[in-house]
């Protein structure tokens, strides 16, 4: 039951946009992300939505994938969306019985899901295209600078990996341990909420004892292969920046300067 | 001197004392030389001590008496440290959790990585480990994807990286299945065949020492028999008082003995056997 979980699912492929190295796809996602804020207006909402729907066109993600990533947030976008249809003061368009709606109430509240569907898909894409290997690497790389500010962002990146890494590990053992205690007469399917949760803890205890076990033999397997921290140590892939890098963040900037130029003339 | 690759002079060890205060004393002046190149399996039943005696091989515990000298370097001396480490690998029972990365390739990687090895030198590395335990084809696969054995190999692979001259394996068959023993006992006599790998296995599965060059029999602490494992095994009254059973073709041996026979006890595999039992009959006929 818990096999179908896929955290920061990765769909292996072998388009540009797979290619494209992962410090440059962060760096696309925060010039994204910032393009989108600075968006105001269906100009520079247009601009935005191209550049994502052309990079989802490149990666050839079946759109069926997205509205399934985006199935739920369905909850917060249809709140976030009559919210803003509700109370947002302005001209009046329909009014009946204590509702009223008005133009810009329809306006805003158009552009607030459109903008949290943005934002959510632009993040799917980065990490359905990228390895978490790829991921925390070039997390690592990007954040390298603040080594000297003495953030440990090596542990950091190596924590995330290493956490990663045992998610299969450790689902397989959540579910090994629920099939063990049904096989006792453990009850998790009836009953109210609060009894569920509590019927959790038999779960839990010995997960988090075993995951302890797990980190200690773990801890003296990386002693025994000499892991020393951080320092002096080399990577068999070294990243490269490619073109295609330069023209992708070239386009990345090109679209945030053009949501900066509507905004400010007011388009 | 050189070609020794353990030395252990009188070692003593007592785990530091836990909540109860009670002190736990493991050894008291054990000894033992591991030749370079040669294949020895530690044997024992569990608590006998094995896995403290392992630890102390690559400094991941420090002789409380006596001392460890690995090729030459005391292990109780910190500078020593990562010479050591590197020169004897170490790969213990449960295989995921010694794997760090969730590519296969990447996890082979990180012994080299950590010691500074070059790029260039380190995709060598682990294409030749990954090729000589028979998992260069799963080289890009996920490890939890992968049998316990294959699991296992990779777990070797990654320590072979390192290129040490000794590897140290704590149980590594404790928790495979038949096939997957066989894979890594296969993978190991290649390594001190074609290497010239120093082994040392730990186990308690009196099958697995079939093979070896020398056989260390403890029991709470210290070595109770040691030789070939033709010479250790024929000493079936000794391994039984310390719970371990012998290797079905040594106990048919020792009952037809026992029944009357004058069979030798040192025929290990099933042909030996059954020659020696067909000589010793054949001429009575």
């Amino acid at each position: 039951m818990l096999k179908d979980i896929t955290l920061g699912q990765y769909f292996p492929g072998d388009t540009v946009v797979h290619r494209l190295d992962p410090r440059s796809k962060l760096l696309l996602v925060v010039l994204y992300i910032a393009a989108l804020f600075t968006a105001k207006g269906i100009w520079g909402y247009l601009v935005v939505f191209a550049f994502l729907a052309a990079a989802f066109a490149l990666s050839k993600i079946r759109p069926r994938v997205v509205l399934k990533g985006l199935k739920p947030l369905l909850v917060i976008l249809c709140l976030t969306g009559i919210l803003n249809l509700l109370y947002t003061p302005g001209r009046v368009a329909v009014q009946f019985w204590v509702i009223t709606i008005t133009w810009e109430g329809i306006a805003s509240a158009l552009f607030m899901v459109a903008r949290i569907v943005m934002l959510v898909t632009g993040t799917f894409l980065l990490t359905y295209t990228t390895s978490p290997i790829a991921l925390t690497d070039g997390l690592e790389r990007l954040l390298g600078p603040l080594k000297r500010l003495r953030v440990p962002i090596h542990e950091l990146a190596m924590m995330m990996g290493i956490a990663l890494r045992f998610i299969p590990t450790l689902i397989e053992e959540t579910d090994k341990i629920i099939s063990a205690q049904k096989a006792r007469g453990a009850d998790f399917e009836s009953g109210s909420l609060l009894r569920r949760a509590k019927a959790l803890i038999p779960v839990l205890v010995p997960l988090f004892v075993s995951a302890f076990r797990r980190a200690d033999e773990l801890a003296v397997a990386m002693e025994c292969r000499c892991y020393q921290g951080g320092r002096g140590r080399t990577r068999m892939n070294r990243l490269r920046y490619a073109r295609r890098d330069v023209l992708a963040l070239g386009l990345g900037v090109i679209v945030l300067a053009a949501a900066i130029a509507l905004r400010v003339l007011g388009v | 001197m050189t070609d020794n690759a353990i030395q252990v002079e009188h070692l003593a060890y007592t785990y530091p004392d836990q909540e109860d205060s009670r002190e736990t004393r493991v050894f008291e002046g054990l000894d033992l030389t591991v030749a370079q190149g040669s294949f020895l399996v530690i044997l024992g039943h569990n608590g006998c001590g094995k896995s403290t005696l392992a630890k102390h091989f690559n400094a991941i515990l420090l002789p409380s008496g006596g001392k460890v000298l690995v090729y030459g370097l005391d292990t109780a001396a910190e500078e020593y440290l990562i010479p050591i480490r590197r020169q004897v690998g170490m790969v213990f029972q449960n295989p995921d959790n010694q794997l760090v990365s969730n590519v296969v390739e990447e996890d082979v990687a990180f012994a080299p990585e950590n010691l500074g090895v070059e790029p260039a030198e380190i995709r060598r590395r682990v294409d030749e480990a990954l090729r000589l335990v028979g998992m260069y084809d799963y080289r890009l696969h996920a490890p939890h994807l992968l049998s316990g054995g294959q699991k296992q190999r990779v777990a070797i692979a990654g320590v072979i990286a390192m290129e040490p001259r000794c590897i140290v394996l704590d149980e590594p068959t404790a928790m495979l299945d038949p096939q997957g023993r066989r894979e890594v006992l296969e993978t190991i006599h290649r390594l001190n065949r074609e290497k010239g790998v120093t082994v040392v296995l730990i186990t308690h599965h009196m099958r697995e020492a079939i093979g070896a060059d020398r056989v260390v029999v403890m029991s709470e602490g210290a070595i109770i028999a040691d030789g070939t494992p033709e010479q250790v095994f024929s000493q079936v009254e000794l391994l039984e008082s310390v719970q371990l059973t012998v290797p079905e073709t040594t106990q048919l041996l020792y009952a037809l003995n026992r029944a009357g026979a004058r069979l030798p006890l040192d025929a290990l595999t099933v042909e030996d056997c059954a020659q020696a039992i067909y000589r010793a009959y054949a001429g009575e006929e």
